[in-house]
């Protein structure tokens, strides 16, 4: 039983950070194209309805599958086809250790919120993690290819110098923590006790280093489109180049997901104290549930008042109200189910599934948060030079990084 | 024990089984490749100059090198760090302190020999 439980949430979890996909290129889209003052993709449609470019993630999986699937005839093929599995292996493989919420107690089973629970924690994470270069470098190498190989290079360097970074800082927030299994790490963070704010060095060196890991701006030399094409897949096309795509957007989400599980608090949130909602359901949703049902109404009255019959002459001109309406319904339906609500007592698992439920929207909202900042650095600074790049790894980061551990050691041992 | 790591199996099936689904559907619905041509390297539109396997750089090997050493000492720190709160616990703070210190700086000195030798610089 507890088995069948394990293998459905593997995969559950996988499929969640997989749906993650989407919204995030959506959201670069359009982020970027704000950030650069124009209006972003909104022409793709299902029976004219656009949803704001949404609709062109739908449309670009279908364009992938059909476009023709070329292995170059000068490249090695098997090293070809196998480096983008490699890389979204890494990519949903990573998420293995990453929890949710607490653990759910549903009678007598306790059912962990995350894949699986090791002792090992994070260190699964840094080892799988690292496993990434190999999917960049095969590719690159394989490909045949002068700039695929001079983007391999220089990514498998980078990727492996920003390791050492990465593992130094994560030190500094061992040496705090005292354990590396990522629930514990958490459930120390209550009220404001974040470790971004008791760790900072650490928590910036992180970021910095998950920015080189993912081979975003300002570290994406690997495809320095300026001067290398498109770096290590220049020679990819169809669904093989999908597949590093996706990979880089999976390894976004779930980078984000652990900053802010270690830096920013995961599922802790001031003001919320999960014990009393568990305990108290009713008296939660009552106070709850007409909070969310005024914001949802107001939203959707909003909507609605942008309705205007001959503003596109299509079916655009309804799309707000398809928003709009079941906003207004389901904050109707809200109401109703507080007064419902009311002098009832509600059975004993409803306690804890709700206080799951929330600690997986607060954790959400903030890995969607850092999401964003990924996409808002990426379209703001400029890319480094190749040389900037490695020593501020080498010569910057690692001493800072260093420099923290003995600081914090120090702090523990002399003042705490 | 071994019984915490059956869903971290699935996951890897399941990840394999992604990939590999992916990239034979693409080669299973695309469309082939009518022209000979178009399996030509593309590299940058031309026709490739010269074959990239050549010597390369033995700047990017020194730095695998520099990180395989340097990663090997950072791993034995995890263990380090992770129990330093126990040992403070037990009275021997200052002794692990101490002990990580004197670990951090042959770390350092490893770091600055790198540096000077300029295994680290690129022009």
């Amino acid at each position: 039983m507890e088995l069948i439980i394990a293998a459905i949430k593997a995969i559950v979890i996988v499929a969640l950070i997989l749906q993650l996909i989407p919204v995030l290129i959506w959201f670069e889209r359009k982020g970027s194209a704000y950030i650069q003052d124009r209006r972003g993709p909104n022409r793709a449609q299902i029976l004219g309805i656009r949803l704001g470019g949404m609709i062109h993630n739908l449309a670009d999986v279908v364009k992938l599958f059909c476009k023709q699937d070329i292995i170059p005839t000068k490249a090695s093929r098997i090293i070809y086809v196998v480096a983008p599995m490699i890389a979204i292996f890494v990519a949903s493989a990573t998420v293995g250790v990453v929890p949710f919420a607490e653990p759910l107690h549903l009678g007598g089973l306790t059912i962990p919120m995350q894949v699986a629970d090791l002792n090992i924690g994070i260190l699964y994470i840094l080892g799988i993690g690292s496993l990434g270069v190999y999917g960049v470098m095969l590719g690159g190498w394989s490909s045949n290819n002068s700039y695929s190989l001079l983007g391999t290079l220089r990514a498998s360097a980078q990727m492996v110098s920003y390791e050492i970074a990465m593992g130094l800082a994560l030190i500094g927030l061992f040496l705090v923590t005292g354990t590396v299994r990522i629930t514990e790490i958490v459930s120390q963070q209550t009220g404001f006790h974040w470790y971004a704010f008791t760790q900072p060095i650490a928590f910036v060196l992180f970021l910095t280093s998950l920015f080189a890991e993912t081979n975003r701006n300002p570290f994406d030399l690997a495809e320095g489109e300026s001067e290398l094409v498109a770096g290590f897949h220049t020679e990819y096309s169809s669904m093989k180049f999908a597949l590093f795509f996706m990979a880089e957007y999976a390894h976004i989400a779930v980078g984000s997901l652990i900053v802010s599980l270690l830096f920013f608090g995961g599922w802790n949130l001031p003001g919320l104290d999960f014990d009393w909602i568990r305990v108290y359901p009713e008296a939660a949703l009552s106070m709850g549930l007409p909070a969310l049902a005024v914001g949802a109404i107001a939203f959707g009255l909003f909507l609605c008042s942008k309705f205007r019959r001959h503003k596109y002459n299509d079916a655009r001109d309804y799309e707000v109200l398809i928003f709009g309406v079941p906003h207004v319904l389901i904050g109707f339906l809200m109401i109703g189910a507080t007064l419902l609500l009311h002098g009832t007592t509600l059975p004993t698992w409803v306690g804890p599934v709700l206080v799951a439920a929330l600690q997986m929207g607060v954790v959400l909202a903030k890995t969607l948060f850092f999401c964003a900042f990924f996409i808002w650095v990426r379209w703001t600074l400029p890319r480094f030079r190749y040389d900037q790049l490695m020593d501020l790894g080498w010569k910057g980061m690692i001493p800072v990084a260093l420099f923290n551990i003995v600081i914090t050691s120090a702090w523990l041992v002399f003042v705490h | 024990m071994l019984s915490s790591y059956f869903p971290i199996a699935v996951l890897f099936i399941f990840a394999l089984i992604l990939g590999g689904v992916f990239v034979g559907l693409s080669a299973w619905i695309g469309r082939r490749p009518y022209n000979k041509v178009r399996l030509e390297p593309y590299e940058c539109g031309l026709e490739p100059a010269d074959s990239p396997r050549k010597r390369f750089s033995v700047k990017f090997f020194m730095v695998a090198m520099v990180f395989l050493l340097f990663d090997v000492e950072v791993t034995l720190l995890f263990p380090w760090a992770t129990l330093f709160k126990q040992f403070i616990a037990s009275g021997l703070g200052v002794f692990i302190f101490i002990e990580g210190l004197l670990f951090i700086a042959v770390l350092v000195i490893g770091w600055l020999y790198v540096v000077r030798k300029g295994a680290l610089k690129w022009e």
